[in-house]
């Protein structure tokens, strides 16, 4: 069995940090490289077996934090003040040689991508063993019946012959767990969960979420657990900390955080998503009708839409839910016309809108406008926001000069931006910010639909809350009916009029938000609702205990 | 201008150097260029500062002269190439589909024959003229502007920007300038200081062939043959445009790797 390790006297923390301070070099062109403090004045302990939650929007210095209790620092990031207390000793001066057997031995980590951190030439078995076997703490033997346990544990199929597959032959939730019992294997006092469920799908996160629970109760590790979802780490976690710009904001028990917060910014992210929208009833004339949508792309052999059929009405919403791979961006391309549809119609006010986007009028265009997912190419980095915004108020209207800059600053007055934002490139905004202006640019066209796809996926959740609000707030003004992909349940409840729920290129279920919402519940859409996290303590094992299917993933 | 690095700095004040002197050969140039002057290969003095040439001419004029039409000749050719690579490598992108293929497989053909044996065959048919040596120098040369255009603007064409313009309704025009241009340029810029080097060697080796620029007009490439000889008997007239050439090729890429600088930013060139 293995050497004997250093514990920590009884009663003391596993791991104590004490006013732990993080700086980086900044190099930014044209100016002299300065120090920047990414990580300032944090304090807290962890004792033996216990769950630590970090929270925070991107920024917020979290994952700084859970790898400095590696002593790493990623990237030219040093720590430069304060403890970190590791068993009983200060590793944050300790030597290489030190540093080199406590990583992997004492203190693992599972990683956000476990994509891209498998590598992809090797057998999951032979990379689940290796640390293990690296600091001689088994037999190859031992080591691999510990794997298998383990896998066992986290409920992956097959757990005899798992290990023998490679990367590619499994699925991103199944990959994701073979990475905890990777980090599990040696035995391990403290594990590091940095983001591990946040590019699941939330049925498959459930899964994964569930395994991860299981198995630091019954290895009895001790682990943070590093996310931006507060409903997910109230699931896990012992003790949470909020962060904020690298300091923090509130440090307490679960139970105290999400039922009691105390900080005005802890209660913003508790109390995120609780928009009202009340539904508006379906007019008798819809704007759009899509008929028996089939569609495929370039030389498939099945389609990735069958007999898709969904009404939208004029000001009003449609969500179209699924998880990914279910087809919802395909219906946007096949609305914009970029991919014909194989049959079925597009009619809009009232009329067939033509399949393919080249024979389209210019006044249909307008009408349809897109907000895509990922704001930052979504926009042409060499113009500014004038000439984004502008263009399509110059193409469509044919406004120039003065006219065109005074329309230009009403829209951005409109998304809450004000002045001085014209002149600024995209590079020069926020990820918010961003996202603002590609609603700007789709407003100018002054269109009848807007179709939004993901468009709050890639923002925190506070950023996305905003726009959220934004959105809903334009179509009372406007008269704008969005369709408005997404696979987050939370936002569909904020602000949707009706729901169409896909699922493998089908529409599983449609209705308005009261019907589709509302029991009874077909198998899929019912596996759906259950599994977006809600901020209640024990959610996850009544969810668990009480749904109808297991999600695909598993 | 401001916050300019020294070695763009310096590489400007050299490029600029050589372009004026090209500019205005007749009032700086001391002598005529083909107007003989002393003994053949004199060494430098204080009447001829480079020395004289196989003819008895003065070897600064003739290098003077000599620039003025090879610095001419490759900025005409490399501007040519420029214009028609990267135009066409565009449209290629932007169309794709057999339109790409055509395109993409002609510049293959041109760019399979190696270009020296290219442009000399073409030269042996053809008047040997300026114009023509520009035509020729350039349409060669745009194969490769081409392929790196191509390249560049398929990726960008995926943008969601790109795809965005289109839904708009923009034509290609507005795709190609407005949309693609302003984002390839970072390695058409780079490309370009490199392009234009090589459009000056290509011009030189032509002259030096004989197939060039036509004696009794100067350029670098025919002072190099005409002195040739001379390096036997130990007289360096023939390296002195070798060292121009390597100087301007420095000079100029110090240039071509500051204004890279300037275009990768995507602020504008504002900095921080």
């Amino acid at each position: 069995m293995s050497r004997q390790r250093d514990k920590a006297p009884e009663g003391q923390p596993l791991l104590d940090v004490q006013n732990l301070r993080i700086e980086a070099t900044i190099y930014e062109p044209g100016e002299p490289p300065r120090d920047a403090v990414i990580v300032d004045d944090v304090s807290f302990s962890l004792p033996r077996g216990k769950v630590l939650g970090l929270i925070g929007e991107s920024g917020a210095g979290k994952s700084t934090i859970g790898l400095a209790a590696l002593a790493y620092g990623r990237g030219g990031i040093r720590l430069t003040g304060g403890a970190i207390r590791l068993n009983g000793r200060d590793i944050r001066a300790a030597r290489p040689g030190e540093l080199r057997r406590l990583r992997g031995e004492e203190v693992t980590y599972v990683a956000q991508s476990a994509a891209a951190a498998f590598n992809p030439a090797r057998r999951l078995m032979d990379q689940v063993t290796e640390a293990t076997l690296v600091h001689g703490l088994m037999s190859e033997r031992e080591a691999k019946a510990r794997a298998v346990e383990l896998f066992r544990v986290l409920k992956l199929p097959d757990p005899e012959s798992f290990g023998r597959r490679y990367p590619h032959q499994v699925s991103g939730g199944q990959l994701q767990r073979a990475m905890t019992a990777m980090a599990l294997c040696p035995k391990p006092d403290l594990v590091i969960f940095d983001e591990p469920t946040t590019a699941l799908d939330v049925t498959t996160q459930i899964d994964v979420l569930a395994a991860i629970k299981n198995a630091i109760a019954e290895t009895g590790v001790a682990a943070l657990y590093i996310t931006h979802d507060l409903a997910v780490v109230a699931q896990v976690s012992d003790d949470i900390m909020v962060l904020r710009h690298g300091k923090m904001v509130e440090y307490g028990p679960v139970q105290q955080i999400i039922e009691a917060p105390r900080e005005e910014y802890t209660r913003a992210l508790v109390s995120v998503r609780q928009i009202d929208h009340v539904e508006a009833p379906p007019s008798p004339e819809p704007l759009m009708v899509l008929q028996g949508i089939t569609a495929r792309y370039g030389s498939m052999t099945s389609d990735v839409l069958s007999d898709v059929s969904v009404d939208l009405h004029a000001g009003q919403t449609l969500a179209l839910v699924g998880e990914s791979g279910s087809g919802k961006s395909t219906v946007a391309r096949v609305i914009t016309g970029l991919l014909p549809p194989r049959a079925g119609t597009v009619r809009f006010e009232g009329r067939d809108l033509t399949p393919a986007l080249k024979n389209r009028p210019r006044e249909d265009l307008r009408q349809i406008q897109m907000i895509y997912q990922m704001a930052d190419v979504a926009m042409n980095p060499r113009q500014t926001v004038r000439t984004i915004i502008g263009r399509p108020l110059e193409f469509y209207f044919g406004l120039r000069g003065r006219k065109r800059d005074q329309r230009v600053q009403e829209l951005l007055d409109a998304i809450e931006l004000g002045k001085g934002f014209a002149d600024r490139y995209p590079a020069e905004l926020s990820g918010g910010q961003k996202q603002r202006v590609c609603i700007a640019r789709a407003l100018a066209a002054d269109p009848k639909l807007i179709i939004c796809d993901e468009v709050t996926s890639a923002l925190d959740p506070l950023v996305a809350d905003g726009i959220l609000k934004l959105l809903l707030d334009l179509q009372k003004r406007e008269q704008v009916a969005y369709l408005f992909i997404t696979h987050d349940i939370a936002t569909v409840r904020a602000i949707a009029d009706s729901i169409a729920v896909m699922y493998q290129g089908r529409v599983q279920r449609y209705g308005t938000k009261t019907q589709v919402l509302s029991p009874p519940f077909d198998d899929y859409t019912d596996l759906l609702l259950s599994s977006v996290p809600e901020m209640k303590l024990g959610w996850l094992e009544h969810v668990l205990a009480t749904r109808k299917m297991e999600s695909a993933g598993n | 201008m401001k916050g300019m690095p020294i070695s763009a700095a310096l590489g400007l004040f050299v490029t600029a150097l050589f372009f004026l002197a090209a500019i205005f050969a007749p009032w700086i140039a001391p002598y005529s260029p083909t107007q003989i002057v002393g003994d053949l290969w004199e060494p430098s003095s204080r009447e001829h500062w480079l020395g004289t040439d196989n003819l008895g001419r003065d070897l600064l004029t003739r290098m003077i002269y000599g620039g003025r039409t090879t610095i001419f000749v490759a900025s005409a050719a490399t501007l040519l190439s420029f214009t028609l690579g990267a135009i066409l490598g565009f449209t290629a992108a932007v169309y794709g589909g057999w339109v790409d293929q055509v395109m993409s497989r002609a510049n293959d053909l041109v760019m399979s024959i190696p270009t020296l044996i290219f442009a000399l065959v073409v030269l042996s048919v053809m008047p040997v003229t300026i114009p023509i040596l520009i035509l020729v120098i350039g349409l060669l040369d745009s194969t490769r502007v081409f392929r790196l255009s191509r390249a560049v603007a398929v990726d960008i064409n995926v943008m969601d920007y790109v795809e965005a313009a289109r839904l708009r309704g923009e034509g290609q025009a507005w795709v190609i300038f407005r949309e693609i241009l302003p984002n390839a340029l970072s390695p058409l810029v780079a490309e370009l200081g490199l392009r234009f080097i090589f459009a000056i060697l290509f011009i030189s080796t032509l002259s030096f062939l004989g197939l060039g620029v036509q004696p009794p007009l100067a350029d670098w490439g025919g002072i190099v043959r005409d002195n040739r000889e001379g390096i036997v008997w130990g007289i360096p007239a023939a390296l002195i445009p070798a060292f121009a050439i390597v100087t301007l090729s420095i000079s100029v890429n110090l240039v071509a790797d500051w204004m890279l600088n300037r275009t990768t930013s995507l602020k504008g060139g504002r900095g921080v």
